[in-house]
């Protein structure tokens, strides 16, 4: 399965993949209008500290710790992407404490879990953070 | 500040209606122009610092920025200008010499945009270059003066001299590890390797990474040697001495020692921290006897196996000069014009010296041709070559291929802002800082030449295919295909071409 892969070495801390996630996840077609003076909650962050960034989001990994405990039946593994369904999500944040890698976080409202869905959810088409990486540091792609 | 206080030449204008903070430009300012005032909630540009690199422009995912020319002027005078008043009192303030990057701006005429170029009608047909062979393949170096055959009929095809095969007329010119990045020169090795041509090394080695490169590898002898060793000499296609620069001519170089850092300092073979120097002159050369005792010494220790290449920047005599180095040796002569880039020069000298490149060519290949020692050598040209037609017209005038540089950078990334001198260049060419140099991804700027250059290519066979040529060979030196526009006798007559109509 296809999955997004962020190349360390090309990884320039920018950010600019946390605002296109941002922005193709506000259902706006305006950038500014969807971010401007707002509080971004992008489902992937820039890790960084002693020069060295990386982007990090769901591995969408085949036994996801996520899945297994969330407790509703929200996370769900649908054709290897994990999806949360967030009508189902009740906010334990059980997720979140088990997920290995940090990605997967309260949304805007807090009331509930977000995470990357390798923009199947929006009408991005292909992962917004690939489209955008300026340095293709971030790349979607078999491994 | 003080009363030296000179205004920033450019501004940094923001549309607060598009900007969004999200701070982009100011992670990827290494000027530190941009800042972020977390009390206004707004970002804020310190546009002294900008160099005008649009690095920021470039990123702003709201297109929220532009660089605008200030209109902060002294009163206008036509001869005391506003740059001239502005370097008196920068030099009156430090007592140094101006430095300036890249090729020199100043408005001198481009004879390039003054010659057109023929194509045919009616009585000799154009080709098509999508249904008819086109060749741009050409060879550099010397032509052997006769065809042998042997008791078959054969033809004779060993002790020939050495060549280099170009798949296309276009090479990557001299830039140094060290004045410009591992990545940048990666890119350039890769596209290189797959465009069937050549890079060049610069002085300043061959990083051990890039052996696997040689044979699309231009190694250059100038005159601090850095670098120069056994096996970088043999790991080359070709070896180039390097007398002249188009953008510096008559003066040396001088890599500042911030810059010998790590792989650098030893790919240059001096240690860390230390000025690499390169003197004015070569000192064992003061003449072409001399020049052909180094011409010989590298063809010997690298068993005459690999053509040597002699460059010279443009200067007044250099028809006569190159007719020395024909002489010398030498297999191929590069001559770099006076808009040759650099990554540092003294401004004075890159303003100007030196003569334009579309003379000395046609200069050169006439005196060569009348000495009946063209064929004894190839010509490169270089010092800006803008695009095809630029191609087409160095070839036409006498050139065998053409080198490129600052066309090259700009396909990476660079924006011309002129500041490498700073070692602060936010596209990761012209640094050696890690977090910048990173910035150049090889995959996507060895693409990016790749495309530039195919792209010349193909607009190189259209051109040739609608004056009915189809090769390369048949259009060097064919100057008929040339007409001047606005240009006096005496430009027509060094260029050896009609003006139109005529």
């Amino acid at each position: 399965m296809k999955r997004v892969y962020v190349n360390e070495k090309w990884c320039l801390g920018c950010h600019l993949c946390e605002y296109n996630c941002a922005f193709a996840n506000s259902g706006c077609d305006d950038m500014v209008k969807a971010l401007k003076d707002v509080q971004i909650y992008p489902r992937i962050q820039i890790e960084q500290g002693n020069g060295i960034n990386f982007a990090v989001n769901c591995r969408h990994c085949e036994e996801p710790l996520c899945v297994k405990s969330c407790i509703t039946g929200a996370l769900s593994v649908q054709d290897g992407v994990i999806h949360v369904d967030q009508d189902k999500c009740v906010g334990c944040y059980t997720c979140i404490l088990v997920c290995p890698y940090g990605a997967v976080m309260p949304g805007p409202t807090g009331g509930v879990v977000q995470k990357c869905e390798l923009c199947t959810n929006n009408s991005s088409g292909e992962p917004a953070c690939v489209k955008g990486c300026p340095n293709r540091a971030i790349v979607f792609e078999e491994r | 500040m003080g009363i030296d206080y000179l205004s920033p030449d450019y501004e940094v204008v923001r549309n607060p209606q598009r900007c969004i903070a999200c701070r982009v430009c100011e992670r990827q300012c290494a000027n530190e122009v941009h800042s972020y005032d977390s009390e206004w909630k707004v970002m804020k540009s310190d546009d002294s610092k900008c160099v005008n690199c649009h690095r920021c422009v470039a990123l702003c995912p709201t297109h929220a920025l532009k660089i605008v020319k200030t209109d902060d002027t002294f009163k206008i005078n036509a001869n005391w200008t506003n740059e001239a008043i502005g370097e008196v009192f920068r030099q009156a303030g430090t007592g140094g010499m101006l430095l300036s990057s890249m090729g020199n701006p100043q408005p001198y005429p481009i004879y390039w945009d003054k010659i057109l170029i023929n194509a045919s009608q009616v009585t000799n047909p154009s080709i098509d270059p999508l249904r008819e062979p086109m060749e741009t393949r050409t060879f550099l170096g010397k032509r052997p003066e006769k065809l042998e055959r042997d008791a078959d009929g054969s033809l004779v095809t060993d002790n020939l001299p050495p060549n280099l095969e170009l798949s296309v007329p276009v090479l990557f010119s001299a830039m140094s590890y060290g004045s410009i990045s591992y990545n940048a020169h990666e890119s350039l090795a890769r596209a290189a390797r797959e465009l069937g041509t050549y890079y060049n090394t610069g002085e300043g080695g061959l990083h051990e990474d890039f052996y696997q490169y040689g044979p699309h590898t231009i190694v250059q002898v100038a005159s601090g040697r850095f670098g120069v060793h056994k096996d970088y000499l043999e790991a080359g296609a070709a070896i180039e001495i390097k007398i002249g620069q188009g953008a510096k001519p008559g003066i040396g170089g001088h890599l500042p020692g911030e810059k010998i850092v790590g792989d650098v300092s030893r790919t240059r073979m001096i240690p860390e921290g230390s000025d690499a120097i390169s003197p004015a002159p070569h000192h064992d050369i003061y003449s072409i006897e001399d020049l052909r005792q180094l011409v010989y010494s590298l063809k010997e220790a690298t068993n005459y196996k690999k053509p040597i290449i002699v460059k010279i920047a443009a200067v007044h005599n250099v028809a006569a000069i190159a007719s020395g180095i024909a002489r010398s040796g030498a297999d191929i002569i590069a001559i770099d014009g006076y808009r040759g880039g650099t990554g540092a020069a003294p401004t004075r000298i890159r303003d100007n010296v030196g003569i334009p490149i579309e003379l000395a060519l046609a200069a050169v290949d006439e005196r060569l041709r009348q000495e009946r020692i063209r064929n004894n050598v190839s010509i490169v040209v270089g010092g800006s070559i803008r695009n095809s037609a630029d191609i087409v017209k160095a070839i036409a005038l006498g050139a065998d291929a053409v080198y490129i540089g600052t066309a090259a950078l700009l396909a990476l990334g660079c924006h011309l802002c002129r500041t490498c001198q700073s070692g602060k260049c936010n596209w990761g060419i012209a640094t050696q800082r890690p977090d910048l140099v990173k910035r150049l991804n090889p995959d996507i700027g060895s693409k990016r030449l790749v495309n530039l250059v195919s792209a010349w290519q193909h607009e190189i066979m259209e051109m040739m295919g609608g004056m009915g040529i189809n090769s390369i060979e048949a259009l060097r030196g064919n100057r008929l295909m040339l007409r001047g526009v606005g240009l006096n006798e005496k430009e027509l007559e060094i260029l050896g071409i009609k003006h139109a109509g005529e």
